[in-house]
């Protein structure tokens, strides 16, 4: 066994990587700003550094340990280059700490106190930078920015996106989505809001939206409801420093202090989770037995819907038309609670309490609204949640706990279990095959439910197969999306038997929605682990584990919609989604002066240039010149049109020509100007 | 109206030629910049789109290296010193000079007609002749107001007289 001795004390180690590492693991917290374990080693904040005998100091995250290795944390020189290094960061830190939304958890205020530091001896330099607000999810600020760079590595290593970069160098540096007229909302964002996560300050937060909550909640004409997603009782504990085996203690709490603020009914959008499982299952059967849009995807994580929607289009149609549970929970709760409460559809107003960024996003869904009036109206974070609790001025420690408001606050184990990856997966598994017939892993409990847990786990990809009805299925879990691009492109290139997936399930953050962005900061891998031991425990405690035993949700489905995958379910519970383009530049080969031409659009994504897309952009331009047609044609090209299967693509006022070649093209081309001609 | 056809099929070729490999991103914009004389932006998405590496990180190299910038520079391009021994030697009252004869606002680098371009370097390692001055590749040492001022005036002249 290797060892190393740190402060006199000898530390045995075996594999770690780093030094850091191993004090982690010794409980010496080493102070750190851009050190992550699941990121790579980056080594920018240089507040982990270490003395080490005969080699003077080093970072501690990026040293290999070695045998015998003598090693000083505390001394006077390290502390006090610590101290320079905070000071200087302070410097140029926009020091509007009573107003941030990270003031008390931001690693920056706290390593400032812990080091003392009552003093900054350098001139405050930080030039005010805009913020960049133009999403529904999230607000970048770059004058808080301390250039760690661990949301450009979270964006491009785990979800695989990159949407955030370092721009210019040295004092001019800042992060930011590219181009100088670029924002978040033109980027390629799918605002999963883990930046938010792993930044050490406040220069990324989610948006707020608890003003509007209040206002709504002081109008006397106003009702409103709130409901809180499966994930949120697993993590509000530990703000308030509450432990919970199962979560109900902690969702009754949350309950008492929604009832307490001033929210007209309180519901639990596991309900609707039961309800989107009955939903979905019943697609999945339905498209199963047609093979058609085979492998289904899982709907309910926004980031993930979008992340197809921006950059795998051709996946559009794979993707469950059903609802998230949030989406489910604003159509039916504005169907049927005007009613209830006697007020007009106007005046209801629902907020969801959800683990995540993307939610607030997915609200404002055109999709997910009804003649102008939006499904939903508000959605709150945890984050939120806890201000609000904190700003009402309760004590959550000493709260009594109360239950959630009927009909749809009466969940199963199934809609409980969705706030983590797999729990979908395990849900549809519950439904279809105490359904339709006997898996052959059926596992049975103690408490005599069949379990499905062998779609448990925490890797990021996992594959398992079941036998439906002498079938197999296979089936994928996902979560993080760089491994959902991953099995986007081995479902793609189709050429493996075992990437012929039936069912995928995605969750865009690490762990599911208990490791999301809207949840209480985690930087230990436990902490995630924690939280979903709770959604399992509370799972095993509660009296159903199947989605279709929720006798309050085939009561709605009696009362109001029929049977799942009726003209009315789809009307509330179903939804469409709609290509999102990346990027809205083209490159104009060719444009005449006036603005009334024919505009001829060339696919140049990497499958259209294989298939000759150059052939026939040469031509097309000779085509043209020869017959002097240059005023009254534009060709421009794209990088991608998103139709690779049926490459080459051209389009030809608005026309698309799939499998485009030479005659197709100049046959199209000369129709579209005789259109034109005759107007 | 004469097409871009050959700008993109140049792009293209450039790619090509770095058989779309993502790690020769900085040769490849090199060579844009070599054929343009800037980076334009429609050509850097279409380069991070058929490399596929995100936009912002194109972006971040682009902005990161000096050499590359993202406005057309000038015809001309006037690179002056502005290193410890030609900043002791008033370098900057050269630059506030030029741009004020040329009429090229602070934060801007390009006069509004093209001609010129104001570069500032850290050092061009020839501090004996401070300040340094060079105008398209002659180096010009020892440099005073006046005598920026006159060469300025003498290409102005010659660009006028065609």
């Amino acid at each position: 066994m290797k060892y190393l001795t740190v402060n006199g004390i000898k530390i045995l180690f075996s594999n770690e990587k780093n030094i850091l590492e191993i004090m982690k693991k010794k409980c010496i917290d080493i102070p750190t700003l851009c050190y992550h374990k699941e990121l790579s080693v980056y080594g920018a904040c240089r507040l982990c550094i270490v003395e080490v005998e005969g080699r003077g100091i080093l970072p501690a995250c990026s040293t290999l340990p070695e045998n015998a290795m003598q090693i000083r944390t505390n001394t006077e020189r390290i502390k006090e280059i610590r101290k320079i290094i905070i000071e200087l960061m302070l410097a140029n830190h926009d020091r509007e700490c009573p107003t941030c939304a990270k003031s008390e958890t931001c690693s920056l205020q706290i390593l400032s106190r812990r080091f003392g530091i009552d003093e900054i001896r350098f001139r405050n330099v930080t030039n005010k930078k805009s913020k960049d607000s133009s999403t529904y999810s999230l607000i970048v600020d770059p004058s808080k920015c301390v250039l760690c760079g661990s949301c450009v590595r979270f964006c491009d290593e785990i979800q695989g996106i990159g949407v955030l970069d370092f721009m210019n160098r040295g004092a001019q540096s800042k992060i930011c989505p590219g181009g100088n007229n670029m924002n978040l909302l033109s980027s390629g964002c799918v605002y999963c809001g883990q930046c938010i996560r792993v930044c050490p300050t406040g220069a990324i937060v989610p948006k707020s939206e608890v003003n509007y909550v209040w206002k709504a909640l002081s109008n006397p004409n106003k009702k409103v409801i709130v409901a809180i997603a499966p994930a949120v009782r697993t993590a509000i504990g530990e703000v308030f420093g509450l432990s919970d085996k199962n979560g109900t203690k902690i969702a009754g709490k949350i309950v008492s202090a929604l009832r307490y603020i001033g929210f007209t009914k309180i519901f639990d959008i596991s309900f609707f989770a039961d309800m989107t499982i009955v939903e979905e299952a019943n697609e999945f059967m339905d498209r199963l037995e047609k093979m058609k849009n085979i492998p289904m995807f899982t709907s309910c994580c926004p980031a993930w819907v979008i992340f197809v929607e921006k950059y795998y289009p051709d996946f559009i149609p794979n993707i469950s038309s059903c609802r998230s549970p949030q989406g489910m929970y604003g159509s039916v709760v504005k169907k049927i609670m005007p009613k209830i409460l006697g007020v007009s559809k106007e005046n209801l107003v629902v907020v969801s309490i959800v683990p995540c960024t993307a939610k607030k996003f997915e609200a404002r869904r055109h999709e997910l609204s009804k003649e102008g009036i939006a499904d939903i109206d508000y959605v709150l974070t945890v984050h939120e949640l806890v201000r609000m609790i904190e700003e009402s001025g309760l004590d959550f420690r000493k709260i009594d706990i109360s239950s959630f408001d009927m009909p749809c606050g009466f969940k199963t184990g199934a809609g409980i279990i969705f706030g983590t990856s797999g729990g979908v997966t395990e849900a549809v598994l519950r439904n279809i095959m105490n359904n339709n017939g006997k898996c052959d892993k059926d596992v049975i409990d103690a408490n005599k439910f069949t379990r499905f847990d062998f779609v448990r786990g925490d890797e990021g990809l996992r594959k398992v197969k079941v036998n439906l009805n002498g079938k197999d299925l296979n089936i994928a879990i996902v979560h993080g999306l760089k491994n959902a691009s991953k099995i986007l492109e081995s479902i793609k290139s189709n050429d493996n038997e075992k990437d012929k997936y039936s069912f995928v399930e995605v969750m865009a953050c690490p762990g599911g929605c208990v490791g999301g962005a809207g949840q209480p900061i985690y930087k230990n891998l436990n902490v995630r682990n924690a939280r979903t031991k709770m959604l399992y425990e509370n799972d095993r405690i509660i009296k159903f584990h199947n989605p279709q035993d929720n006798l309050y949700v085939s009561k709605i489905y009696k009362d109001h919609f029929g049977n799942p995958g009726s003209k009315q379910a789809c009307e509330y519970l179903h939804t469409r989604y709609k290509y999102a383009k990346k990027f809205k530049k083209v490159f104009e080969i060719y444009r005449p002066l006036n603005d009334d031409y024919v505009k001829i659009n060339i696919c140049f994504g990497n499958n259209c240039i294989q298939k000759g897309a150059k052939d026939i952009l040469k031509h097309i331009v000779k085509f043209i010149e020869n017959n002097n047609y240059e005023n009254n044609i534009g060709i421009s090209i794209s990088i991608c049109l998103e139709k690779c299967s049926k490459g080459p693509i051209v389009t030809v006022a608005e026309e698309v020509i799939e499998f485009c070649n030479f005659e197709l093209a100049e046959k199209t081309i000369i129709k579209k100007l005789r259109d034109k001609i005759r107007g | 109206m004469k097409s871009n056809i050959t700008k993109f099929e140049m792009i293209y070729r450039i790619l090509e030629d770095n058989s779309f490999d993502r790690s020769k991103l900085v040769p490849i914009l090199q060579v844009v910049q070599k054929e343009y004389g800037y980076l334009p932006e429609e050509i850097l998405d279409f380069i991070a789109s058929s490399l596929d590496i995100s936009y912002s990180k194109i972006y971040g190299v682009a902005t990161f290296f000096t050499y590359f910038t993202l406005q057309p520079k000038g015809k001309h391009i006037i690179k002056i010193c502005t290193g410890t021994a030609c900043h002791v030697k008033k370098s900057t009252d050269i630059v506030n000079i030029i741009k004020n004869k040329l009429e090229i606002k602070n934060e801007e680098f390009s006069s509004k007609d093209n001609l010129f371009t104001i570069e500032t370097v850290a050092c061009l390692g020839t501090c004996g002749l401070a300040p340094v001055l060079i105008i398209d590749d002659n180096i010009q040492g020892k440099m005073t107001s006046d005598k920026a001022v006159n060469l300025v005036d003498a290409i102005l002249k010659q660009e006028r007289s065609k």
